[in-house]
C-alpha cells in the first residue's frame, strides 16, 4: 500500500533577488488528509506549493512526498504523485482545445490513445466538463475555466492535489460546485486560500503561516475559531462563524 | 475603442472556423497542401500575365461560398494589409516604363502591367490563406503541418501563439481601459506612457510564460508536445484534391481566359 505523505523538514527557500521566502518550515501531511493552508498575502503559501512539485528546490531542507526525496532526479517521478491545479487556469490551459488539454498530461505519462480518451472523459465527466471538449478554451467563462483545470490534473490521477486559490473569481454557484466536488475526492489535498469559509467545508486539518514559517497547526474547527490568531494574520473570522 | 474591435474581429474569424460545412469536414492536411499547392501555382507566374492569374479567383471564390465565409470580411482583411503589397510595387509604373499595346491601338507602360500583377497575386494569395484558416481553424492548420512533417517546436511555437494571442490581448485591453478612464483629452495618452504600458506587457508576458512553463512541467512535459492522431482522408478529400489539382494545372498551361473568351464569342456569333 502507498503512503501518500508530504513531509517538509526544515525548508527554507530564498529566491534570487534574496527574498527569503520559506524559513525553516515543518510539518507532515499524512494520508488522505485534507489541509487548509492560510496566511496574509505574501506568506509564503504560494512558494510552499511550488516545492510540492519541485518546480522550487528548497535552499536547506529536505522535501518528502511519498516517501520520495525531491531531488533534481526525482523531480519527474514526483511530479506524477502531485497534481497542482494553479491560481489563474489561463496559465494551465494551455492547448488549443480543451479536449487536447485534459489529454496533455496522460500523453506525456505515454498512455496509449485509448487509455488517454477513457481517461480525459473519466476527468472532464467528473467536473461535469464533458460538452465543452472541443471549445477552445478562451471561450470558456472563469467557472468552467478552472472546472477545466481541475479535470487536466485529474486525468493525471496523482496521489495528491494541491490548489492555489481554487475558487479565486468564482461566483458563488461555481464556487458551491466546487466545493461539493473537492468533497467527493479520496485523494489528499492541500488547499491554499483566503476562502475561510471554503477551507473549513473541505479541510479537516489547517496550517497558517507567516513570513515563512509555521505559526499554527491544528484542526479546522479550533484554528479558524481563535479570532486572535486569524487577525494577527490578516484573517477574519470565516463568516458561518462570525453569524454566531 | 479601435483596439476592442480588433479583438473581437480576430475573435470572429475563429468562429468562422467552428462552422460545420462541406469545407470544413475536409481534412485539414488536404486543405494545406491544396492551399501551398495554389500558392506556388500563382507566384509562378511571370510579371506580366495579368490576364493569366485572373481565372484563379475561381478558387478562392468557391471556398467562400462553399464554406459559407462573408465575403466582405475576408475583403477587409485583404484591405488592411494591402498597403504592403502597394508599397512594393507603386515604383514599378516608373521605373519599368517600357511600353506594352492590350488593345487595339491603346498602350500602357510595362511598370502598370507588372504592378496590377503584383495586386492580382496578393489578393489570392493572402485571401486563400485567410480562408484555409477559417475554413480549417488554427490548431488544425498546426496539426496538419506537424502530420506533414514540420518539426514538433514550431508546431508548439504557433499553437502557443494562437492560444496566448487572446490573453495578451484580452491584458492589453484592460490596461488600455484602465489608463482610458484615468486620462482627460489628450492628457495621458502620450508616446511615454504608451511605451511604458508595452513595458509593462512585456513583463506581464514574461512572468506569465514562466507560469505556463510551469503548468506543463507539473504536467509531465519533456520538451515535445504529444498529439492525439485524428485525421482520416475521405473520398471527400480525395475528390476535392483531384478537382483542385486539375483545375490549376489547366488555368497553369493552358490559356483559359482566352478560350472562354473565344468560346463566348462563338456562343453570340
Amino acid at each position: 500500500m502507498s503512503h501518500h505523505i508530504v513531509e517538509f523538514k526544515n525548508v527554507s527557500f530564498r529566491y534570487p533577488d534574496g527574498t527569503l521566502a520559506l524559513k525553516d518550515i515543518s510539518f507532515r501531511i499524512t494520508h488522505g488528509e485534507s489541509v487548509g493552508i492560510i496566511g496574509a498575502n505574501g506568506a509564503g503559501k504560494s512558494t510552499l506549493l511550488m516545492h510540492m512539485n519541485g518546480y522550487l528546490m528548497p535552499t536547506s531542507g529536505t522535501v518528502n512526498i511519498g516517501d520520495v526525496y525531491l531531488t533534481q532526479k526525482t523531480q519527474q517521478e514526483i511530479r506524477r504523485k502531485v497534481g497542482i491545479v494553479f491560481q489563474n487556469p489561463d496559465d494551465q490551459l494551455f492547448m488549443p482545445t480543451v479536449y487536447e488539454d485534459v489529454a496533455f498530461g496522460p500523453l506525456n505519462l505515454g498512455l496509449d490513445e485509448a487509455a488517454v480518451r477513457e481517461r480525459v472523459n473519466f476527468a472532464l465527466n467528473l467536473v461535469n466538463g464533458l460538452e465543452l471538449k472541443n471549445k477552445p478554451p478562451h471561450h470558456l467563462s472563469c467557472g468552467q475555466k478552472s472546472a477545466v483545470a481541475i479535470a487536466s490534473v485529474i486525468a493525471m490521477e496523482p496521489d495528491i492535489l494541491a490548489m492555489d486559490e481554487p475558487a479565486a473569481n468564482l461566483d458563488p454557484r461555481s464556487r458551491r460546485l466546487l466545493i461539493n466536488l473537492l468533497k467527493t475526492f479520496a485523494h489528499s489535498k492541500i488547499i491554499a486560500s483566503h476562502d475561510l469559509d471554503l477551507i473549513m467545508d473541505v479541510c479537516r486539518r489547517c496550517i497558517i503561516i507567516r513570513e515563512g514559517t509555521v505559526v499554527a497547526d491544528g484542526p479546522v474547527s479550533e484554528i479558524l475559531a481563535d479570532k486572535k490568531l486569524l487577525e494577527e494574520n490578516n484573517l477574519e473570522l470565516p463568516l458561518s462563524f462570525q453569524r454566531c | 475603442m479601435t483596439f476592442d474591435t480588433q479583438y473581437y474581429n480576430l475573435g470572429f474569424l475563429d468562429q468562422l472556423s467552428y462552422k460545420d460545412t462541406f469545407v470544413h469536414r475536409l481534412d485539414p492536411r488536404v486543405k494545406l497542401a491544396v492551399t501551398l499547392l495554389f500558392l506556388f501555382t500563382v507566384i509562378s507566374f511571370s510579371k506580366y500575365e495579368t490576364v493569366a492569374l485572373l481565372p484563379f479567383f475561381l478558387y478562392p471564390m468557391l471556398l467562400m461560398t462553399l464554406g459559407e465565409i462573408p465575403l466582405i470580411f475576408i475583403f477587409k482583411k485583404v484591405l488592411l494589409v494591402s498597403p504592403f503589397a502597394v508599397f512594393i510595387g507603386i515604383f514599378n509604373p516608373l521605373l519599368d516604363s517600357g511600353q506594352i499595346v492590350i488593345l487595339n491601338g491603346f498602350t500602357i507602360s510595362a511598370g502598370w502591367l507588372s504592378f496590377i500583377s503584383i495586386l492580382i497575386k496578393f489578393a489570392l494569395t493572402v485571401s486563400t490563406a485567410l480562408l484555409l484558416i477559417a475554413t480549417t481553424s488554427f490548431p488544425g492548420v498546426c496539426h496538419a503541418l506537424r502530420q506533414l512533417g514540420l518539426p514538433s517546436i514550431f508546431v508548439s511555437q504557433l499553437l502557443f501563439l494562437y492560444r496566448y494571442i487572446f490573453v495578451l490581448m484580452e491584458e492589453t485591453m484592460r490596461i488600455v481601459r484602465a489608463r482610458n478612464m484615468r486620462s482627460f483629452s489628450e492628457r495621458g495618452k502620450g508616446i511615454k506612457i504608451f511605451v511604458r504600458i508595452v513595458g509593462i506587457l512585456f513583463l506581464r508576458s514574461v512572468e506569465k510564460a514562466e507560469r505556463v512553463y510551469y503548468a506543463m512541467l507539473s504536467r509531465g512535459f519533456q520538451g515535445d508536445m504529444p498529439t492525439l492522431k485524428r485525421f482520416q482522408i475521405k473520398s471527400a478529400d480525395v475528390v476535392f484534391a483531384l478537382c483542385a489539382v486539375a483545375l490549376l494545372f489547366v488555368f497553369r498551361f493552358y490559356p483559359a481566359t482566352e478560350i472562354l473568351g473565344r468560346f463566348v464569342q462563338g456562343v453570340f456569333s
